[in-house]
């Protein structure tokens, strides 16, 4: 096992923390500014690269593999069936249908379908990252 | 009627899955989808024998004009009471005739299926509906055929059956597509009221008839069918009679009264491939020693005279046409029957082997007897009738070959006769004793095994004593298919014609052939050596395997360099190709529009030079990487924040992965080595580079029309709610194209794991 530093474990731990904040954030302001699924994906897919060559894949390999299954199959899962409920509510395939409130604190909040299917993009690039870490990373530590 | 089809597929499901608890008698109950169907059939008979066809239709894929319209005349009420009538007898008689052999769940759903999917053929109106009907006969039959699947024979004449009927079926496809352009229309009953007689028409029928030949079993695509028989024989008996093969007879019948006066070459092809199947059947029948093939090939020798009756377009013959098809099934599936009985009792259809049967089984024998006579054409049994009328029509027919025809119907009679008695003769009669002989001991068959069998014959006395019974459906049956105001009557009798004097010699000359036998013999190994269109099959299935073996061989080298190369070559050669041909008129190429452009490109050109010369593996993944992030600059510049992003994050990732891989491998390139060196590297890669330069500025000169994006940027807040533009066609305008992508996605990362699982278990 390699010789591990504190300082840079902290400092990884933070990074890593706001970096999936911020790719949450990315994600949400895809709407109506630079961001989105793909985009917010990609950037918790490089915050799990850098916590990765950081610290290994000290063991939670199993768990993370078997995750980025989960995570896989759920986003696509979620994109298919927004796109049916498109179907079944509207008139077309992935017609895109959303409603608008007032919410104290947040100001105007709308939820639409085409961000639910966002969620489903990102779930699926972040899910390839972490699949491909988990296949390709096998044993980062040597 | 759709409810009767429909019916099929339901029993269909609860027989496959109460298979296992029901055993033999699941027969029974998929034999109610036939009942109800013979029930529905006689309960609109006298509506539609009066002129008014059941008439159904559905919208299915209308951009393609094919919709479920269904169509039951007189000719297809016919082809109904058949398919559900012998459907239900065939279930009955396979209750009895399987022991406790496994698998009859599924093998029962199968068989409804099938006799469903006839159903659907006959009655369908809609061309590319009776295609789809035609198709799923094919793929039902093969499963019949191969249900024995242990046996290499029986897989291989399922194929047999498969390949021949299926390549039949596409060449009528592309026939159907051309006769629907020209008609405009799909419709049968369209197409056949007002047939198109151009000369695109005269080559689109020729592929029908091809499809219809295959079916059919007609020369030169009739070995097919003799294989078939390596089927249980209840399927046989189904197949032989009302089903598949008479779906060919039937499509000819439809057509030939509207396309025979068109086309100066429906008569001669149709009557010749016809009469030609009839001769080559009979003389192959008479050479069998298996019973059951004697049979197989006595329905090849049947189906060609059919489509030699039907195929005139005449209506006295299409009349007789009519009558043979009844008579046909009738006594065809009660031999099949028959045969199936002898081997459940003695375990042999060897005629070499049976002796003494017919005293051991005598209700068996007369049943056979009977059958076989009607088969013959003898009076007064209901063959007789259908073939003097046939007779009669090929006789007075105004064809251009006909007294040609005639005499090749009467020396088809002669063989018929001939391996009729060879039939009934080997199967039942008693030889001169040999060690080798079967029989004596044989026990009587169940009384419920031959009860269907007995019925089929009652009926084919019955309806040669009575035509009456029967006349008005077969009257009906032919003057659908003809024009109107042409009926004719079945008559036992009609009086001392030509034909009945030309049916006596042919039965005189068939059974002086069968009493010299032996000779017959010795002459017919003569021909033995003759290649046929079997072999011409086999060859070509072999020269297939071969062929792709060595296709195999030649493409999968196992060598990642060629194929990356190969690809990558393909992809420079038919690309540039297409560039040549769409070459611009004019092109206008921007240089730059500021200096630090300039700057980046000449970076990303350093960066991509320095990637390609460099002997250290990581050094080279870094320096793509270097180019990577220089055309995201590139992307900023141009305004793209949504691409460049994309780009930066997703060029780290690269990065990333690549490294994880690249450190696995030795540190330097390996010299590039034979057969893929360097020189052919270098001329690939050059070339691949340029046309993706020359296709790039090819592509920003070839807009014709106004760009689609200001139209997108207008749109997407009024009508998707979003400001980004980018994220709106991601999730919105484009949405299915993302869908296609994050689906690619999770097949890359399932293609991942797979291939690292794969090579990590390889080398421990």
């Amino acid at each position: 096992m390699m010789r591990r530093s504190l300082i840079f474990d902290v400092s990884i731990d933070t990074v890593f923390r706001m970096s999936l904040v911020f790719s949450i954030f990315m994600f949400f302001a895809g709407h109506n500014a630079p961001g989105g699924g793909f985009i917010g994906g990609l950037v918790a897919g490089a915050a799990l690269v850098l916590r990765y060559l950081a610290g290994g894949s000290d063991g939670s390999q199993q768990v993370g593999a078997r995750f980025a299954h989960v995570m896989l199959g759920t986003g696509l899962m979620i994109a298919v069936a927004t796109g049916f409920g498109g179907w079944v509510w509207g008139t077309e395939f992935l017609e895109n249908t959303g409603v608008g409130a007032e919410l104290p604190l947040l100001g105007t909040v709308k939820a639409t379908t085409s961000l639910l299917f966002d969620a489903g993009v990102y779930l699926v690039v972040v899910g390839l990252v972490m699949e491909a870490l988990g296949s390709l990373g096998h044993e980062v530590e040597r | 009627m759709i409810a009767v089809l429909l019916l099929h597929g339901v029993v269909a499901g609860v027989a496959a899955a109460s298979g296992r608890r029901l055993g033999r008698f699941v027969f029974l109950l998929t034999a109610i989808a036939p009942a109800a169907t013979f029930v529905w059939a006689l309960s609109r008979a006298r509506e539609i024998l009066a002129g008014n066809p059941v008439w159904v239709s559905w919208p299915w894929v209308e951009s393609l004009g094919l919709e479920i319209s269904l169509l039951v005349d007189p000719f297809s009420l016919m082809f109904v009471l058949l398919v559900s009538g012998i459907g239900v007898l065939i279930m009955l008689y396979a209750t009895w005739y399987f022991g406790d052999t496994p698998g009859l769940g599924g093998f029962s759903a199968i068989l409804v299926l099938f006799a469903g999917s006839m159903l659907g053929l006959v009655t369908a109106d809609n061309l590319l509906l009776l295609f789809v009907f035609w198709e799923l006969t094919a793929i039902t039959s093969y499963l019949l055929i191969g249900f024995e699947d242990k046996r290499a024979e029986a897989r291989s004449a399922a194929l047999k059956a498969l390949l021949v009927t299926g390549f039949g079926g596409l060449v009528m496809l592309t026939g159907i597509i051309i006769l629907g352009a020209e008609a405009g229309s799909y419709s049968m009953s369209e197409i056949l009221s007002s047939p198109p007689s151009s000369t695109v028409t005269g080559v689109a029928l020729v592929l029908v008839l091809v499809g219809a030949f295959t079916k059919s079993a007609q020369v030169p695509f009739h070995f097919w069918l003799p294989g078939a028989m390596a089927a249980p024989t209840p399927v046989s008996a189904y197949l032989h009679s009302a089903t598949m093969v008479k779906a060919g007879i039937y499509l000819i019948a439809r057509f030939s009264p509207a396309f025979a006066p068109l086309f100066a070459y429906w008569q001669p092809l149709v009557i010749g491939v016809g009469l030609a199947t009839m001769l080559v059947g009979g003389y192959q029948a008479l050479r069998q020693h298996d019973a059951k093939l004697i049979l197989a090939y006595g329905t090849v020798s049947q189906l060609g005279l059919m489509t030699a009756v039907v195929g005139a377009g005449l209506p006295k013959l299409a009349f007789a046409g009519a009558a043979l098809i009844l008579a046909h099934a009738l006594y065809k599936a009660t031999l099949f029957m028959v045969i199936g009985v002898v081997d459940h009792q003695a375990h042999s259809r060897d005629i070499r082997l049976l002796s003494g049967l017919g005293r051991a089984m005598p209700l068996t024998f007369w049943v056979a007897v009977l059958a076989m006579a009607s088969y013959v054409g003898l009076p007064p049994l209901f063959g007789f009738i259908a073939k003097e009328a046939a007779l009669e029509g090929m006789r007075l027919a105004p064809i251009g070959v006909d007294s040609v025809a005639f005499f090749a119907v009467v020396l088809g009679s002669v063989l018929t006769t001939a391996y009729g008695a060879r039939f009934l003769w080997g199967v039942f009669g008693t030889k001169p004793p040999s060690p080798a002989h079967l029989g004596g001991q044989i026990e009587r068959p169940h009384p419920m095994l031959l009860a269907p069998a007995v019925l089929l014959v009652l009926l084919t006395v019955s309806f040669g004593l009575v035509p009456r019974w029967i006349d008005s459906l077969i009257g009906a049956a032919g003057a659908s298919l003809a024009m109107p105001d042409t009926s004719f009557h079945l008559a036992l009798w009609h009086g001392f014609v030509p034909s009945l004097a030309w049916s006596a010699i042919a039965v005189g000359f068939g059974l002086v052939l069968f009493w010299q036998r032996e000779s017959v013999e010795r002459l017919q190994s003569v021909t033995d050596a003759i290649p046929g269109s079997e072999r011409a099959y086999a060859l070509g299935l072999t020269a297939l395997d071969r062929g792709a073996r060595w296709m195999t061989g030649r493409l999968q080298v196992g060598s990642l360099p060629t194929y990356s190369g190969v690809i990558l070559a393909t992809v420079a050669v038919v690309g540039g190709a297409m560039l040549v041909r769409a070459w611009p008129q004019d092109m206008t190429v921007g240089f730059a529009d500021s200096p630090l452009q300039i700057a980046v490109a000449l970076f990303i050109v350093v960066a991509a030079i320095a990637t390609a010369v460099q002997k250290r593996r990581i050094a080279a993944v870094l320096l793509l990487g270097a180019v990577g992030y220089g055309v995201a600059v590139l992307f900023v510049m141009y305004g793209a924040p949504d691409l460049a992003l994309t780009q930066v994050l997703f060029e780290t990732l690269a990065l990333v992965l690549f490294i994880l891989v690249v450190r696995h491998l030795p540190d330097r390139f390996r010299e590039p080595r034979q057969p893929f060196g360097r020189t052919s590297r270098l001329v690939v890669s050059i070339g691949l580079g340029t046309f993706v330069g020359v296709f790039a500025l090819v592509a920003s000169n070839a807009r014709t029309v106004e760009s689609i994006g200001f139209e997108m940027a207008a749109r997407a807040l009024p009508e998707a709610g979003g400001r980004n533009v980018v994220n709106v066609i991601l999730t919105d305008f484009r949405a299915l194209d993302t869908m296609g992508e994050i689906t690619v996605l999770v097949v890359a990362a399932i293609g991942i794991a797979a291939l690292v699982g794969q090579g990590r278990r390889d080398h421990g």
